[in-house]
């Protein structure tokens, strides 16, 4: 029996011999990437195994940013600032960076105020969660989703 | 030497709370990226920033390489009394950088 290969059987293996190369190539060229549940670990390891709350927090993210090179963050906590009660940390963690840590903020009575902000870089569209730690050692959480078109971390260096 | 911009208000009313603004030039270099040739380039980024008034701590930062070039922090504390407010950046590569503002407290 004559064996032909057909112009359609040709571009299939063709086809799928290129995407099986492109696909190496781009699993060999991706840095790593943190997932929610290395987010998950390393909340774990500055916070400890208490129970995380959601609520009394804010983040204040834009829900859409074209660079995630400066992302504008700002937390708020709400909390009297006294003695007795207030803010002591504010942690903040990603899930789709190359490390999901940020930014750890140490604060206290003398903050007045539980504010803080800063520009972080994002490697993509992600969700971003703070945590607070207050002064009774209770936690208490916000996350906030973000579309990023731009990533941070991936152009070409010099 | 980098350069660092310090917002303070100059003079306050005993008791308020003021703003404080920070910006240190710093390229923040995250240690994920390549050159062309393929080589990682060595992160080198701030560690740490910490705010002291009259000689007591009030607020410190750990910075990890995902905050962006040029660390930009927002913080706030009560003016207690006249003094000057110290902020201090450290970081990898033996990076230091020390600022100072005074603040007049009525």
């Amino acid at each position: 029996m004559e064996r032909r290969t057909s112009r359609r059987d040709f571009l299939k293996t063709a086809g799928g011999i290129a995407a099986g190369l492109g696909l190496g190539a781009v699993i060999t060229v991706e840095p790593a990437r943190a997932t929610p549940a290395e987010m998950a670990e390393a909340i774990r390891k500055v916070v400890g195994s208490a129970r995380v709350t959601p609520g009394k927090v804010t983040l204040d993210l834009p829900p859409l940013i074209e660079n995630g090179n400066a992302v504008p963050l700002t937390v708020t906590v709400e909390s009297p600032m006294t003695e007795a009660q207030h803010v002591r940390a504010v942690h903040v963690f990603t899930e789709k960076n190359p490390q999901p840590n940020v930014v750890s903020f140490h604060l206290g009575p003398r903050a007045g105020r539980a504010r803080v902000a800063t520009r972080i870089r994002l490697a993509d569209s992600q969700n971003v969660v703070a945590i607070c730690e207050l002064s009774d050692g209770s936690l208490w959480s916000d996350t906030a989703g973000i579309v990023v078109t731009l990533a941070a971390c991936l152009e070409d260096g010099i | 030497m980098a350069s660092a911009l310090i917002n303070v208000p100059a003079r306050a009313k005993r008791g308020e709370v003021i703003e404080i603004k920070t910006l240190i030039s710093h390229t923040m270099e995250t240690g994920f990226r390549r050159t062309q040739l393929g080589a990682v380039i060595p992160r080198d980024i701030i560690r740490r920033f910490v705010c002291t008034y009259n000689g007591t701590e009030v607020f410190r930062a750990d910075l990890h390489p995902a905050i962006s070039a040029n660390p930009f922090i927002v913080f706030s504390t009560v003016a207690i009394e006249s003094g000057t407010l110290v902020f201090s950046w450290t970081g990898d590569n033996g990076f230091s950088a020390t600022e100072s503002a005074k603040i007049s407290v009525e």
